[in-house]
């Protein structure tokens, strides 16, 4: 695979208001024709970041370049960047089309090559036919599909989305996400999605950034970030994590030697093990499917530890167990799927839980 | 019997409110000089008496001149500062608000008394020019009362979704702000122009000798002879106030049904 070439460039990016310090220091690459994510709570700054590559957002210090452009030297009105707002800002005193070709304008076309272009970006999104209704009297997804073909009627470099599926019902929302992605590909320009949905932003990204407090904790592909968070904090965020207590008893280019609480000593993979001091209290993290409750006759492919049920949630396709594991003090999380001859296990029952040192993860 | 009580109640309100009113055509059709029942019979003399009096001419046009330049004037003000109030943040506006909004509260009389002290130190001659000046003043707090809940409702993203399809400023303000926030600068127009036309204390007091319409009638009233002259003429003003404030009211909803927001009362 070639390495696409740069379209978003951060270089130091500094924000403050007054004295909040919004933005801390990003440096980060985004790739032309990369579907890109900023992850993270509210208020970390993730929305703050992607209006300065709108332009409606100075920055204090650093550098925001745009195709290599400083995009300092260029006003928002021209810059080759389209937005999709979280309330659509779609204009209510003009109709669809007149929406859509809002960003025509200028362009000076005659009146059959806008509607053509108009109505090309309406079929793009699904909308054909709708071109003549008034903007107010449209739902909330038919709203947001005028603001994709409006943003990207003018054809920009890059698209960018503020939390645009936010004010969606979740079955409308998973629908708009798998728009988005064919739509993506389809154009084959950069978007750049702002989002607080981790779930949303595994499913569509092709590389996530994870925000906290003004800072980038991580940027990665969504299955890196999942599988190996780099801190607790960004563990916490995307999906479950247990974490157990453990201590490191050697450290090796190769790997490292550990004494997790519960679950004894193992050895965890150098990539999935930053380099520290011995002897360091640390945390292992893991996924609650990489646990496996072991029934009557099945013998663990690595290791199993014996534990108590504490707590059941039945999902239908799978149960979550709250299992409690001797010698530990809080239950761990672990999910199954639920096949024929695994019977949902009752509160109480003492289970054997298989668990593999591959999937661990140390956090220092 | 809850409700029935009620029910009077507003009925006695309503009578109340609106009786005298009533009474302005049904004597300003009657024939006799004497405003009492019972009514004498059907004439329309002293509406052909309107016709033929050059001060009431005289009066309302200086009212007109007074009422549309009014309203033109606080309208275009309370635009800049309603737009100011509800779009940027400065140190001190809260303080600055309050006191554009204070002569809404404030008595007329005060303002028209120290307005005329003022003027009067100046050495400035009382005019069409000094009403005009105080009812901007009364005015100015109103438009904007009005205009700033036009502003409100704006979604800040429309303008920069605007700006971001490659508009100025300066267009994005004509071709998005202006036409949403018109209705409101509609029914600014008319309400200013409303109150200046049938202010008095004000243009009682700094209209010199160029008598407005109120004043005028208020004048009128010492001769017994011209009291249905003036029951014609209020049935007039009756009639466009009504046509006036239904116009406001008209475009206040239909800004409201163009952007599709909920109608929380207006502001009549």
């Amino acid at each position: 695979m070639t390495v696409k070439p740069t379209m978003i460039e951060f270089r130091d990016v500094q924000k403050y208001y007054g004295d909040y310090h919004a933005l801390r220091g990003i440096n980060a690459s985004i790739r032309a024709g990369e579907f890109f994510s900023l992850l993270g709570p509210s208020g970390c700054g993730k929305t703050t970041l992607l209006r300065t590559i709108a332009g409606f957002e100075g920055i204090s210090s650093g550098a925001v370049l745009i195709d290599g452009k400083d995009a300092a030297q260029i006003p928002a009105n021209k810059r080759p960047t389209n937005m999709v707002f979280q309330s659509y800002a779609i204009f209510p005193h003009l109709t669809v089309e007149e929406n859509v070709g809002f960003g025509l304008r200028r362009a000076g076309l005659d009146k059959a090559e806008m509607g053509r272009r108009v109505g090309d970006a309406l079929a793009m999104v699904g909308l054909t036919g709708f071109g003549k209704r008034a903007a107010h009297a449209l739902s909330g997804g038919q709203r947001q599909r005028v603001a994709l073909a409006r943003a990207l009627i003018l054809k920009p470099k890059v698209l960018l989305l503020d939390e645009p599926l936010s004010a969606l019902d979740k079955k409308m929302r998973e629908q708009m996400q798998m728009e988005l992605i064919k739509l993506q590909r389809q154009v084959g320009i950069t978007f750049i999605l702002v989002t607080h949905d981790q779930e949303e932003a595994l499913v569509m990204s092709d590389r996530i950034a994870v925000m906290f407090e003004g800072r980038i904790a991580q940027l990665d592909d969504p299955e890196t970030l999942y599988r190996r968070p780099k801190t607790r904090q960004v563990a916490d965020f995307i999906g479950t994590m247990n974490f157990l207590p453990a201590t490191v008893l050697s450290d090796t280019p190769d790997g490292c030697e550990v004494e997790v609480a519960g679950l004894g000593r193992c050895r965890i993979a150098a990539d999935q093990a930053p380099p520290g001091g011995n002897g360091e209290e640390t945390t292992v993290g893991f996924r609650p499917e990489t646990l496996t409750i072991l029934y009557d006759g099945q013998a663990a492919a690595a290791r199993e530890t014996p534990g108590t049920v504490e707590e059941v949630v039945y999902y239908g396709d799978m149960t979550y167990y709250d299992v409690k594991l001797d010698g530990v003090r809080a239950a761990v999380r672990l999910s199954m799927r639920n096949v024929p001859g695994r019977p949902v296990l009752d509160i109480g029952t003492r289970a054997r839980v298989a668990w593999s040192p591959d999937a661990l993860v140390l956090f220092r | 019997m809850r409700g029935g009580w009620f029910k009077v109640y507003a009925l006695v309100y309503l009578v109340f409110l609106y009786a005298p009113i009533i009474l302005l055509p049904m004597f300003a059709f009657n024939d006799a000089t004497v405003i009492a029942f019972p009514l004498s019979g059907f004439s329309t003399k002293w509406f052909a008496a309107l016709v033929d009096d050059p001060p009431l001419h005289d009066a309302v046009r200086n009212s007109l001149i007074i009422a549309v330049t009014t309203a033109i004037l606080s309208t275009t003000l309370a635009v800049f500062a309603a737009r100011a109030s509800t779009r940027y943040r400065f140190p001190g506006k809260a303080g600055l608000m309050g006191l554009i909004m204070l002569p809404l509260v404030l008595p007329e009389i005060i303002v028209a008394v120290s307005l005329l002290s003022i003027l009067l130190m100046a050495r400035i001659e009382l005019s069409i020019l000094t009403v005009i000046l105080g009812h901007v003043l009364i005015c100015t707090p109103f438009c904007i009362a009005i205009l700033s809940s036009a502003f409100q409702s704006l979604d800040r993203s429309l303008e920069e979704a605007a700006y971001d399809l490659g508009e100025t400023p300066f267009s994005t303000f004509r071709l998005i702000i202006l036409p949403l926030v018109m209705p409101g600068i509609i029914s600014s127009l008319l309400i200013s122009f409303t109150i200046s036309l049938d202010e008095f204390i004000i243009a009682f007091f700094l209209a010199g000798t160029e008598a407005t319409l109120p004043v005028y009638i208020f004048s009128q009233f010492r001769f017994p002879q011209a009291v249905p002259v003036i029951m014609a003429l209020g049935t007039i003003l009756v009639c466009l106030s009504i046509l006036l404030l239904s116009i406001a009211e008209f475009f206040r909803r239909r800004g409201l049904a163009r952007s599709g927001a909920k109608d929380t009362g207006g502001f009549l």
